[in-house]
């Protein structure tokens, strides 16, 4: 089938192309597009995790940005104290990352629909505030890191171009991770309570539990964008975790296609490179930008990803 | 005589001031298909969806397999063997017909708490769902998405995927619900075959399909008990034949 065939060469593309980034900055001398890079992969992964909630499980959480904030301060504080070794930081990241999501987690998933919206939003500001109100680590204002975490005393974040093929790494991981989990036993019980939880249950699925277990792992995961976005940008603040944030990760995997991995990551990218080009022509951007969104909600179902197997379906007639 | 595998105790459950089961105690025996039936409203559906933990009942108790579920969740009542079709068919739409069937295996084919290898790969799954689908006459149709189906297929879906969960006790709420003559003669036969195999609560309004395949009937008006028995004492019950069966077999 096409689909099988489509569903490699999509990802081989992806992946190509940014493996490709640092070697284009390279022989452009524009280094500013390994940054960017390093960003839009970072928010991929975020994005990938929240894609599972909410393209996979219908979990519509509007609360993700509290677990990049989660991830970013355990780099923050750690590093604050002079722990900044990311043999440490990272286990650290995606452990506060995960407890809170199964702490939330075990409250949020008692909810459905618009409720479900409302109190992972509610969790997230919390997250928002208790980071704002951490005076002896820069309240409002954020905290600036030192230096990038090491691995094993090694400074192997420091370069650019080394860091950028770390975070390829971890990416490539997450979306190979995120794969595999969908196309599991696990996963198959999680989208079928997607399509119809009543049926999963009389079927003898603890659909609760299954919810629960992808809401930890979505968790984890956005820890990781967060340890990894603490490390970009050395510096760590609520506005991380701000629900304007949380609103832009749910724009980024509509934007690209939502129930699929790759749209996620395309989404992400589509999002953050029209932001940086838009912004380049004016600072009103959003006046460009929020119409553009409604056009593709309106006309692409399926976002990036749906609208280009459609024109692909045109083409062949 | 033998153990009952399900027996509901003066069950009793009422939305508001509407009592719509009222004082239930029924069994089904081993092997037993049992029929409800009743007119519209009589509580026939809250009464499966309580067996089956949908629907927690105001008093009463519900035994099944020796044991006392009235307070369990419907997966856990799964678990112990108590599988269900719905009278509005609910299966998933976006997943193959296979895939549908394969969850019901899975449901029982250790933890599903596994997050690596693909599951619609894996034989241990596929082959009796495939099986179940065979039994069915669905096995053709196994790859089409479950959403396409026609709605008879739909019906014959249902009963496949209750069959793949092995059940100690199977809940058909009108399974013929909507099919065609043809397609509920096909499903009546396949309800033929699988007698005797686990005991079945059938509940039915195709007069022509219970009398075919009972070996017991109750009868529910207004939530409750009017008649139980033998088909033929049913059918001649005065009673039964002026609340209900009068009109119907006409």
């Amino acid at each position: 089938m096409a689909g099988r065939a489509a569903g490699r060469l999509l990802p081989l593309l992806i992946f190509a192309a940014f493996a490709a980034t640092p070697l284009v900055a390279a022989a452009t001398g524009d280094s500013f597009i390994v940054s960017l890079g390093i960003r839009v992969m970072i928010f991929a992964i975020a994005a990938l995790a929240l894609d599972l909630l909410v393209g996979y499980g219908a979990l519509v959480s509007f609360g993700h940005a509290a677990f990049i904030g989660l991830g970013a301060y355990a780099v923050g504080i750690l590093s604050a104290h002079g722990i900044a070794d990311a043999l440490v930081a990272l286990p650290v990241a995606l452990a506060v990352s995960g407890l809170f999501a199964l702490a939330t987690g075990i409250v949020c998933l008692r909810t459905k629909g618009v409720y479900f919206i409302m109190i992972t939003l509610a969790f997230g500001q919390m997250a928002f505030f208790t980071a704002s109100s951490l005076a002896p680590y820069g309240g409002d204002d954020g905290l600036t890191i030192r230096a990038r975490s090491l691995v094993a005393g090694f400074p192997l974040f420091a370069d650019d171009r080394a860091f950028f093929y770390v975070v390829l790494g971890f990416l490539l991981a997450t979306y190979l991770a995120c794969r595999a989990v969908v196309a599991s036993r696990f996963g198959r019980v999680f989208r079928g309570s997607r399509e119809n939880a009543v049926r999963m249950a009389t079927l003898g699925f603890n659909v609760y539990r299954f919810q629960l277990a992808a809401y930890v792992i979505a968790g984890v995961i956005g820890g990781l964008s967060g340890f990894l976005l603490a490390n970009a940008t050395e510096f760590v603040s609520p506005a991380y975790m701000s629900w304007q944030r949380s609103g832009e990760l749910l724009i980024m995997i509509i934007f690209g296609g939502l129930g699929s991995l790759d749209g996620a990551i395309i989404g992400t990218a589509a999002f953050l490179l029209l932001e940086q080009w838009l912004s380049g022509f004016t600072e009103h951007w959003k006046v460009i930008f929020g119409p553009l969104l409604v056009l593709v909600a309106v006309f692409a179902r399926g976002g990036i990803v749906g609208l280009a197997g459609r024109l692909k379906e045109l083409i062949r007639g | 005589m033998a153990e009952p595998v399900l027996r509901l105790e003066a069950l009793r459950k009422s939305f508001g001031g509407l009592t719509v089961t009222d004082d239930v105690t029924l069994e089904v025996l081993p092997g037993e298909l049992h029929a409800v039936i009743g007119p519209n409203g009589a509580g026939k559906t809250t009464l499966i969806n309580q067996v089956s933990g949908l629907l927690t009942p105001d008093a009463g108790r519900i035994r099944f397999a020796g044991r006392d579920i009235t307070r369990l969740t419907p997966d856990a009542r799964a678990m112990l063997g108590l599988a269900r079709s719905f009278q509005i068919t609910s299966i998933l739409p976006g997943f193959s017909v296979r895939e549908n069937v394969a969850l019901a295996v899975q449901a029982r084919a250790g933890s599903s708490f596994r997050f690596l290898g693909r599951a619609a790969d894996e034989p241990v799954l596929n082959e009796p769902a495939l099986a179940a689908l065979a039994e069915v006459g669905l096995a053709a149709r196994a790859e089409a998405p479950a959403g396409t189906l026609s709605h008879g297929e739909k019906r014959a879906l249902e009963l496949a995927i209750a069959l793949a969960m092995e059940p100690k006790l199977l809940l058909l709420d009108e399974p013929m619900a909507g099919a065609g003559r043809e397609e509920t003669e096909r499903l009546v036969a396949v309800l033929r075959r699988l007698k005797g195999r686990f005991p079945m609560v059938l509940v039915e309004h195709d007069m022509t399909a219970v009398f075919a395949l009972a070996d017991r009937i109750s009868v529910l008006i207004y939530g409750r008990v009017l008649a139980s028995g033998a088909p033929e004492a049913v059918r001649n019950d005065p009673q039964v034949v002026a609340a209900y069966l009068g009109e119907e077999m006409e």
